[in-house]
């Protein structure tokens, strides 16, 4: 043993008699048994911790210069918040490429965790044992949509101001309270300046922290219980009798960190295409009327909200108004977002993944797909009689998905759950490639017609 | 009664509006002739831009020397182009106070520096030249893209003076309703001709402002040439370099799994 090498054992020794570092990194990292049969949905993870990651760091660079000020520059009808982010895009070094990686970060973080959630639900991820999990994620979740939210006011243009209008008046549709607990979110009568600064407060110290907690309590949780995988086999019942070692779980290191950093390459060549070639993504990661500095006496006559929350919107204005309140739409809306968490004890089905669920099931899961998306695309449309009715006729798809659940998950036959994990095979890709084509293809066309 | 019925009325308009918007297709676009590397066309933009916008318009976030990333040099822009400034460090910043625009034209005169990208470069390019006479506007001008707008025609030095085209039609009601059909130029400017047999040829004049509308979408994003240019050697390290050596490295470390 060399010197050099001796002085780094000496050091590791003296941190961990104080600090369980090798223990930890044992326990999460080098003998942490994943399945080995991980396939194309088990990159979302990571990617999504990559992600948080870019939007800390760009974050970070991105409050040296930006101003949470809504007062107007004198002489113009441009304010000081507005200006300092096209101060970031031109004066800043290197502030254009921060700037679109947190834009893009902002969309890209919601594709990767969409993904993600859709993994959880093909393959019984939130089932016994993983409850908890599944919860982490819901809240992790609601954080995201609350960052995005709270984040999207800050470049003080014209959506920004009057997507955050609308959804804070939403809270003005609760009885009794909703007048005075709007107010108290605003600072203010109307979104001004208060608001802006209160955002700004939120958006870069009070949700990452939680959502940085809850991140660990995600990876503390599934750590716990072990991962899933795409049998829905739980790898921990055949384990080697001698080393106690999971037969199908290989150490996520330095298997898994070798095979995420190539899922990373490849999410880097995605990211960065879009941030140097098409950084609006046509009006959809960066929106057009964004670039029209915050005007409160000038309402836009097509208010929408980012693409990402367009689901949720789209059931809002789905549900009609009736005993003289709009509550309902709120609260569906609300509904949407939080029986997701319920999944656990809706699904009653005896098997996790959907490689062995009946075909019921999968049509069942194919329609709600085709909801979800259809609300997304409707979301983001201005409202017509069509538009409504499908929205409507989706929104009872959507809900029905999770309220069914108890009954139909219990309908069909199952197929025999194999004891061992198992391979993919060149059938599953071309399924697989199949009904990508598919869903990419459906949603197209859907927006092209509706 | 009449309380209810106006609170339906405005129930209706609002949530008509929106409708009748989405169902409006909106006037048509020209294609802008857009080349962001087309140093001579984009300094004759900024010439444009300097000598007709700039006295009522703003470019609050575009600074005189970045100029230079279009090819002028600081002795060029100094000379040529600073009217409202005598630092090449400034900001084009608008000499008119908000509050006197205001009273002028009716509304503030918007910040150019991110026009392009809130409006488009066809949208632009299209409205800057479809002004035309309309004595009954305050200014003698209207414009077929952007319909009563406050803004007069201040390229008509250029254009020469276009006047609207109508079609009479009858509507459902039966009576007649004039509708914008087209416009024709019916005195040329510097940069318009009319021929005897009253065909006319606007080239030039288009030609000036595309040369403005790159400029201004240039000067939205000041830095896009560049960040394409530096996306080429980054989505190429990325595609033939680390994502091939990735995917051998997790092959190799996978070996022995089976």
């Amino acid at each position: 043993m060399s010197k050099l090498e001796q002085i780094g054992k000496d050091t590791l020794q003296w941190v961990d008699d104080r600090f369980p570092l090798t223990a930890l990194w044992k326990e999460h990292v080098s003998e942490y048994y994943a399945p080995k049969n991980f396939n194309f949905w088990y990159f979302f993870g990571s990617l999504a911790l990559l992600v948080l990651v870019i939007q800390i760091l760009t974050g970070i660079f991105l409050t040296m210069n930006y101003k949470p000020d809504g007062t107007l520059i004198p002489g113009t009808n441009v304010s000081v918040a507005f200006a300092s982010v096209e101060y970031i895009m031109r004066d800043v070094g290197g502030g254009w490429i921060i700037r679109y990686m947190h834009s893009t970060g902002a969309s890209m973080f919601f594709v990767v965790v969409y993904l993600h959630m859709f993994r959880g639900l093909i393959y019984g991820s939130y089932q016994k044992p993983r409850e908890l999990v599944w919860i982490f994620g819901m809240l992790i979740f609601l954080c995201l949509m609350a960052e995005a939210f709270l984040g999207y006011l800050l470049p003080w243009g014209q959506m920004s101001f009057w997507g955050a209008q609308v959804i804070v008046n939403l809270f003005a549709s609760i009885p009794v309270i909703g007048p005075d607990l709007s107010t108290f979110i605003r600072g203010d009568f109307v979104v001004s300046d208060a608001t802006l600064n209160r955002f700004f407060a939120l958006h870069v110290i009070a949700v990452p922290l939680i959502l940085l907690a809850l991140v660990v309590a995600h990876l503390i949780a599934l750590h716990e219980v072990g991962s899933n995988n795409p049998d829905g086999v739980e790898i921990k019942k055949n384990k080697d009798p001698k080393t106690g070692i999971p037969l199908d779980g290989i150490p996520f290191h330095p298997y898994y960190t070798v095979k995420d950093i190539f899922g990373v390459a490849v999410f880097l060549a995605v990211f960065t295409a879009i941030v140097f070639f098409l950084p609006n993504v046509f009006g959809y990661f960066l929106e057009d009327n964004n670039f029209i500095p915050a005007d409160p006496l000038k309402t836009p006559p097509h208010i929408a909200p980012v693409w990402y929350f367009t689901p949720f919107y789209a059931i809002l204005r789905a549900i009609p108004s009736f005993l003289g309140t709009q509550v309902w739409g709120v609260l569906g809306m609300g509904a949407g977002v939080v029986v997701i968490a319920f999944l656990p004890w809706l699904d009653r089905s005896p098997v996790k993944s959907i490689r062995y669920r009946p075909t019921i099931y999968k049509v069942i899961l194919g329609l709600f797909l085709v909801a979800f998306i259809g609300l997304g695309i409707l979301g983001a449309l201005p409202p017509t009689g069509t538009r409504t009715f499908l929205s409507r006729v989706f929104s009872v798809m959507y809900f029905g998905f999770f309220l069914g659940m108890p009954f139909y998950t219990k309908l069909g036959q199952t197929k025999p759950v194999p004891e061992r994990v198992t391979d993919t095979n060149t059938s599953r890709q071309v399924w697989f490639l199949f009904w990508c084509a598919v869903t990419l293809l459906g949603a197209a066309v859907f927006a092209k017609l509706v | 009664m009449i309380k209810h019925f106006r609170r339906f009325l405005l129930a209706a308009a609002l949530i008509a509006a929106p409708a009748a918007f989405a169902n409006e297709g909106g006037p048509h676009l020209d294609k802008a002739p857009l080349n962001l590397r087309d140093a001579e066309s984009l300094q004759a933009g900024a010439t444009v831009f300097a000598n007709y916008c700039l006295s009522c318009h703003g470019a609050l976030n575009m600074r005189y020397n970045r100029l230079q990333d279009i090819g002028l040099t600081e002795a060029q822009i100094k000379a040529n182009l600073m009217f409202a400034s005598d630092k090449v460090g400034d900001q084009m910043k608008v000499a008119m106070q908000a509050a006197d625009a205001k009273s002028w034209f009716g509304a503030t005169p918007p910040d150019l520096s991110v026009i392009a990208r809130s409006r488009g470069a066809d949208w632009l390019y299209t409205y800057l030249r479809t002004f035309y006479r309309d004595e009954s506007r305050p200014t003698g001008w209207n414009n077929s893209t952007f319909d009563k707008v406050g803004m007069p025609h201040v390229l008509w030095e250029l254009q020469g003076v276009q006047e609207a085209e109508y079609k009479v039609e009858k509507n459902a009601e039966g009576k007649e309703e004039k509708h914008l059909e087209g416009l024709k130029l019916v005195k040329p400017g510097l940069m318009t001709r009319i021929s005897e047999d009253g065909k006319y040829d606007q080239s030039e004049f288009d030609k000036r402002v595309g040369d403005l509308v790159n400029y201004l979408v240039f000067m939205s994003e000041p830095a896009q040439t560049k960040r394409e240019q530096i996306g080429y050697t980054v989505l190429l390290f990325l595609l033939f370099v680390l994502v091939p050596l990735t995917y051998v490295l997790k092959k190799e470390y996978w070996r022995d799994v089976h």
